[in-house]
């Protein structure tokens, strides 16, 4: 039997009847229609699907949208104020931190929720707090480079 | 990717997931969901109903007590890695929250999920054993108190009936002279534990004092360093100890050793005195 | 002003709509009235379907058809493969889009429901009834090639479907000459390429126009609509193929896929859009490998370490069926490059394309080239294990002297421009590879085992002359076109008909544009992937953006430069030849001040109010660039790791990249092509490699355990660069997508092995997992 959520996204609320089986990301990408969120695997390993929910990185695969219900979500497409790009976006353009895209609004989130818990980190913790995340075009080089650079920008 | 259908009710109290769980057969509690999640979309799990006891507040936390540090059941490994008691007066068990899965999948894979999932290649169940902690469990005719070794039974398998739900965990404080550590060899694609080295260690005077050691990955269940820790009490812990010690822990292992396309049993096995001597030299070095 | 973006590592075009996530890749689409596809697909490696019975998912909730390999027949025609190399006895058995008979790899097509959500397709496939009686299995491609083998396709004896042969020089003379041979076996894995988005694809037939329209994560839309035409029968002109945003390829969306066939014909007989996106999983399975070779290579030498020839026999695994570009990959694309970068003066090789019970095999990042760098460089390796000699020293020793244009080479190519000498010491003078190699002398006392690898690679890309595709059985042009065309207010569109996924094409040909016509790179936009807007071409892969579809995009701004030139002679009453040009200012020889800018040549031509006699109104432009010859980049890699051999662990410590890949348009998206390119030829010497089991089941059938370099497991990657520009492409360019994989493999390998031979170990099959490096180190101390 279905179940009423509702779930706020980026400031917007979406009220909405699910399938208790439904996982949260497919509800952010057919529900509320925001396609920045990815999928790109089903092991729970790509990070392609990283958004953040209540203030905290979690990946939106591996958990369902009725979990998510009375929860507040930001993904890429909440990212900038609107005007601005935020400093992560902007790094990741100065810095050629992407080349297919694809992986780039998990990165974005990743590396924002990283960067949340550790506002100066280390290149070694950059790689570290990379490692739910997976790239096949960048080789991660110029993302640590973009995160260093947004970590500067954003006063850590 | 796609789950199959199942029935959802949220509990809003232990009682009340208690009796969910009596009312509905075939349902599964469910907490972070990072366990189960994964296995109905890959269809290897079917239930009928989930239980989502994620917003019981009670069972969530840490509480610093005198002799003992008391987890709730709920309690992330996001959180457990950040919290400060735990950092200080239990930091193996930091230790190895933070290197469960990736930083995403820590904020939300609870310490009771783990647990009660019971897979040999996670972080804490070797750890929760090693430090000898204790479970409590709550179910239709009251409460529980299990050590962790007796929970765990075998490979996915423990003691919890269908109508309990595990709503914290006691490890101990970490005591004067001791120190502990966790060395796990992690799994390229996976990064679950191919071999998750848990030892603690008391040196008083030069000479260890008490020893716990537990392994994960290698059997169905955790390994207890029995022999480990008998070959250590009474030493001094010199390299030549701390290696026979390490090789002393093939004598604890059975002969149902897990193996995969990664990692034989056999290497295993060796990777385990390896590991466990990492574990082992780090650990006292810690005990100061 | 403008002139200075060229060579500019300026920040793309392309990231405002992918950093903020507003990029339509395929499946973010969705079409009123849609429905969701699911194909159920068999378990088997190898079976003959006995019995299939759809009538329990047909009732299932929500489904609108389930449909099988009966259905199909009368309307598709079997998948092509589009590379029918000549002179190799070749076989092309049919490869139906969906089995009907018999399944012959674990993912092949058994039938497809279409629901209105894919939740319910999903559920529906558990309700097929699906009989098989298996048959037998073969996964090893020399395995597969002997007799007794199971056969997998009816005509083809010893599942053989071509054998291919290399020769040049005197072989036999070569290895009789030799003071010294090194023979190996290299097994190598095959490989899962992962692109990060899983194949996609939508289609929507209208019944009443007869028009086809597929939205598909292709890196080649207009070969997508030639084959899709060939497949369903309808005419070319009625078929739209776009690709969205892509992401990313490394060949694997070069093939025209059975799935693709599959959701046109459902939406053919629903008359409603279907769309289908596989999962990871069904990726692993569905969508093509890379390399699966097996092979028995030699080198024979003078103990001086000069090189006298290469041998091989190749066993190269197809796969169940021949994808679309399968049989040029470990022949043309592999073969020609035996000799590499030295003055070998003999090679012969016999390649073997085999049939094997999974996932059919194609392109995938280097395509042929990384193969054959290993062969060569590893044997250069041996030869100088064997000889004492330093490797460094063997390569200098051997390599091709430099040149500026044409070099003929052994296997019967022509090499453009190369100067390998250089790269090489431009490498170990950065490395300081004296120094390290004390380094390591120091660490071995200390009982650590450090390795220094080397891969001096030469490639061949830029695909590249039709007249040579022709010859080599190449089902295409591989010539490329563009159309550059300024709108009246002086801003322009380039459409071009490659395709890139990523590799930042809408950047550096607006900085082509700015480099020949003097515009600002705000003020171009480049138009790809949708063959309803963009003219013909044959898409993006080895290599070949920048170095055909860029060259036309140069030919045709060419063009409108001379017609500009012309124009404003006449509008400045000056003599043609009294026009000068300069950063987008064409102005009258001796005064600057009268001049026309080409935004005002660009409306004069538009509004065509006064034109000079016989030129034709309008500021647009098209070119047709067919290139003369592929280009070959080269470079010199050296890897440096370390082994713990009490784990069998191995870490990359550090590498270096020296490429030339001619003339560079933007610096930074180079960098970055090397970057991604050396992690992903990492990949499988470290860590990855698709293993099946006897039944021929995908046993790393998920990324739970098939493993994907990762951000913390590598070091930061150098790179450096070198110019050798080639001398037949109109802005010297080369190309670089490729070059970084082809040469890690090789260079990281080396490395690994420079590392265990003094522990006594001289091959190890890659991947180098740290059970089997320990195991090696093992045996050897045992004296095994």
């Amino acid at each position: 039997m279905n179940v009423p959520v509702e779930i706020t996204i980026n400031g917007k609320t979406f009220s909405d009847e699910v399938e208790p089986r439904q996982l949260l990301v497919h509800f952010i990408r057919e529900n509320a229609v925001l396609t920045g969120t990815k999928v790109g695997c089903d092991t729970s390993q790509c990070g392609s699907c990283t958004i953040t929910m209540d203030g905290i990185g979690i990946k939106s695969c591996t958990t369902l949208t009725v979990q998510a219900d009375g929860s507040s979500i930001t993904t890429v497409e909440g990212l900038s104020n609107g005007i601005e790009l935020h400093p992560l976006q902007e790094a990741f353009w100065n810095k050629h931190g992407l080349q297919c895209g694809f992986c780039t609004p998990g990165m974005l989130m990743a590396t924002s929720e990283l960067l949340r818990t550790n506002p100066d980190p280390t290149r070694e913790e950059i790689r570290a707090g990379l490692e739910g995340n997976i790239c096949r075009c960048t080789g991660y080089q110029n993302i640590v480079l973009a995160v260093e650079e947004a970590a500067r920008t954003m006063g850590g | 990717m796609y789950a199959t259908q199942t029935e959802y009710y949220r509990a809003d109290s232990v009682d009340n997931a208690i009796s969910l769980l009596t009312q509905h057969e075939d349902a599964k509690i469910l907490a972070g969901g990072h366990s189960l999640i994964p296995l109905m979309k890959l269809r290897l799990a079917a239930p009928a109903a989930l239980i989502d006891i994620g917003r019981i507040g009670n069972i969530k936390g840490v509480d610093q007590g005198d002799a003992t540090i008391t987890i709730g059941a709920l309690t992330t490994h996001a959180e457990i890695a950040a919290s400060d008691a735990v950092k200080t007066n239990c930091p193996i068990l930091a230790e190895a929250a933070g290197m469960v899965g990736d930083p995403a999948v820590r904020n939300r894979g609870t310490i009771g999920g783990n647990i009660a999932h019971s897979d040999p290649a996670s972080d804490l169940p070797a750890v929760l054993t090693a430090l000898n902690a204790r479970l409590n469990i709550t179910g239709p005719n009251g409460t529980r108190r299990e050590p962790v070794s007796g929970f765990i039974e075998g490979l996915m398998q423990n003691n919890l009936e269908a109508t309990e739900i595990m709503t914290s965990v006691e490890v101990p404080r970490k005591q004067p002279y001791q120190g502990m550590a966790y060395a796990k060899f992690e799994h390229p694609a996976s990064r679950y534990a191919v071999v998750g080295a848990a030892a603690m260690v008391t040196v008083t005077d030069g000479k260890c004092t008490a020893a716990s050691v537990a392994i994960g990955g290698v059997e169905s269940k955790p390994t207890v360093g029995n022999s480990v820790q008998a070959s250590l009490i009474g030493s001094a812990p010199t390299d030549a100890v701390l290696d026979e010690a390490a090789n002393s822990i093939l004598d604890d292992i059975g002969d149902d050793v897990l193996g995969d396309i990664f990692a034989s049993a056999e290497y295993r096995k060796a990777m385990t005195v390896v590991y466990l001597r990492k574990a082992l030299v780090s650990a006292v070095e810690r005990a100061g | 002003m403008t002139t200075r973006v060229f060579s500019s590592g300026i920040r793309r075009r392309e990231d405002p709509r992918l950093i903020t996530g507003r990029a339509s890749y395929t499946d973010d689409i969705k079409l009123q009235g849609m429905a969701n596809a699911a194909i159920l697909r068999s378990p088997y490696a190898h079976a003959k379907i006995t019995n299939i019975d759809t009538s329990a998912a047909e009732s299932q909730p929500g489904v609108l058809a389930v449909f099988t390999g009966k259905d199909i027949e009368g309307h598709l025609n079997p998948i092509p493969t589009a590379w029918l190399i000549p002179d190799s006895d070749l076989k092309t058995p049919d490869h139906p889009a969906i089995a009907k008979d018999t399944v012959r790899y674990v993912g092949d097509a058994v039938a497809v429901v279409v629901a209105e959500s894919r939740y319910q397709a999903e559920d529906a496939l558990e309700h097929i009834d699906a009989d098989y009686e298996p048959l037998d299995v073969v996964i090893n491609p020399k395995a597969a090639a002997q007799d007794g083998a199971p056969q997998i396709h009816d005509d083809v004896p010893n599942n053989i479907a071509f054998h291919w042969v290399v020769a040049g020089g005197d072989i036999e003379e070569a290895f009789e000459k030799a003071d010294v041979v090194v023979k190996d076996t290299i097994n190598l894995q095959r490989l899962i390429p992962n692109a990060m988005e899983p194949r996609s694809a939508i289609a929507q037939w209208v019944g009443a126009t007869g028009d086809l329209t597929l939205w598909s994560t292709s890196q080649n839309p207009h070969i997508a609509r030639f084959l899709t035409s060939v497949v369903t029968d309808v005419g070319e002109h009625k078929i739209r193929v776009i690709a969205p945003e892509v992401g990313g390829g490394f060949g694997s969306k070069i093939p025209y896929y059975a799935d693709e066939a599959i959701t046109s014909f459902c939406s053919m007989q629903l008359g409603i859009p279907v769309k289908w996106t596989e999962t990871r999983s069904e990726n692993y399975q569905a969508t093509i490998h890379g390399r699966d070779h097996v092979e028995e290579v030699e080198m024979a030498a003078t103990k001086d370490g000069s090189i006298l020839g290469i041998r091989t026999t190749v066993y190269a695994g197809l796969g169940a069926y021949l994808s679309t570009a399968g049989p040029g990959i470990p022949t043309i694309l592999h073969g020609l490059m035996y000799s590499g970068s030295y003055d070998i003066p003999a090679v012969h090789g016999d390649v073997y394309g085999v049939f094997n019970n999974a996932t059919p095999v194609d392109a995938y990042r280097g395509a042929g080239r990384p193969e054959a760098t290993m062969i060569v460089e590893r044997l250069v390796d041996l030869v100088a294990a064997k000889t004492g000699l330093d490797p460094v020293y063997i390569r200098h020793r051997n390599f091709i002297d430099p040149f500026d244009e044409d070099h003929d080479v052994v296997t019967g190519i022509t090499y453009d421009s190369g100067n390998y000498a250089a790269v090489l010491s431009k490498a170990t003078g950065h490395i300081d590879y004296d120094g390290l190699r004390e380094e390591q002398k120091k660490l071995h006392k200390e009982g650590r085992y450090i390795g220094i690898g080397v891969c001096s690679y030469v490639e061949i890309c830029g695909l590249g002359p039709s007249q040579v595709a022709g010859a080599v059985g190449f089902q295409g042009g591989l010539w490329e076109s563009a159309i550059v065309r300024f709108h009246p207010t002086g801003k322009v569109s380039v459409m071009i008909g490659s395709s890139p996924h990523g590799q930042g094409e809408e950047t550096t040909f607006a900085q082509i544009m700015a480099g020949e016509l003097g515009v600002d790179v705000d003020d171009v936009d480049v138009i790809h992937g949708d063959t309803a807007n963009t003219p013909m071409g044959w898409g993006t892969y080895g290599s070949r953006t920048t170095a055909v579809s860029g060259a036309a995009v140069v030919m045709a701004a060419r063009k409108l430069k001379d017609k500009a030139k012309t124009l404003a002679a006449h509008l400045l009453e000056a003599a043609a030849e009294d026009i000068l040009y300069e950063d987008g200012k064409f102005f009258v020889k001796g005064s600057p001040d009268q001049h026309k800018t080409i935004q005002d040549i660009a409306l004069m031509a538009n509004l065509a109010w006064d034109m000079p006699e016989g030129m034709e109104p309008g500021f647009e432009a098209n070119a047709f660039y067919d290139p003369p010859n592929f280009t070959y980049p080269f470079g010199s890699h050296i890897a440096v790791v370390e082994v713990d051999p009490t784990t069998g662990q191995i870490e990359l410590q550090r590498y270096l990249a020296v490429d030339d890949c001619g003339v560079q348009i933007n610096p930074m998206i180079v960098e970055g092509q090397v970057h991604g390119g050396v992690v992903q030829g990492a990949g499988p010497v470290l860590w990855e490699g698709a293993v099946h089991d006897e039944d021929g089941q995908l046993l790393t059938g998920s990324m739970l355990d098939y493993a994907l370099p990762r951000a913390d497991k590598l070091p930061d990657i150098e790179v450096l660069s070198n110019t050798t520009e080639s001398p037949h492409h109109p802005l010297g360019v080369k190309g670089i997508g490729e070059a970084g994989t082809i040469a890690s493999t090789s260079a990281i390998y080396n490395a690994a092995m420079d590392a265990l031979r003094p522990l006594g170990v001289n091959g190890i099959d890659m991947p180098l997992t740290p059970e089997k490096v320990w195991r090696a180190i093992n045996q050897s101390k045992n004296g095994g």
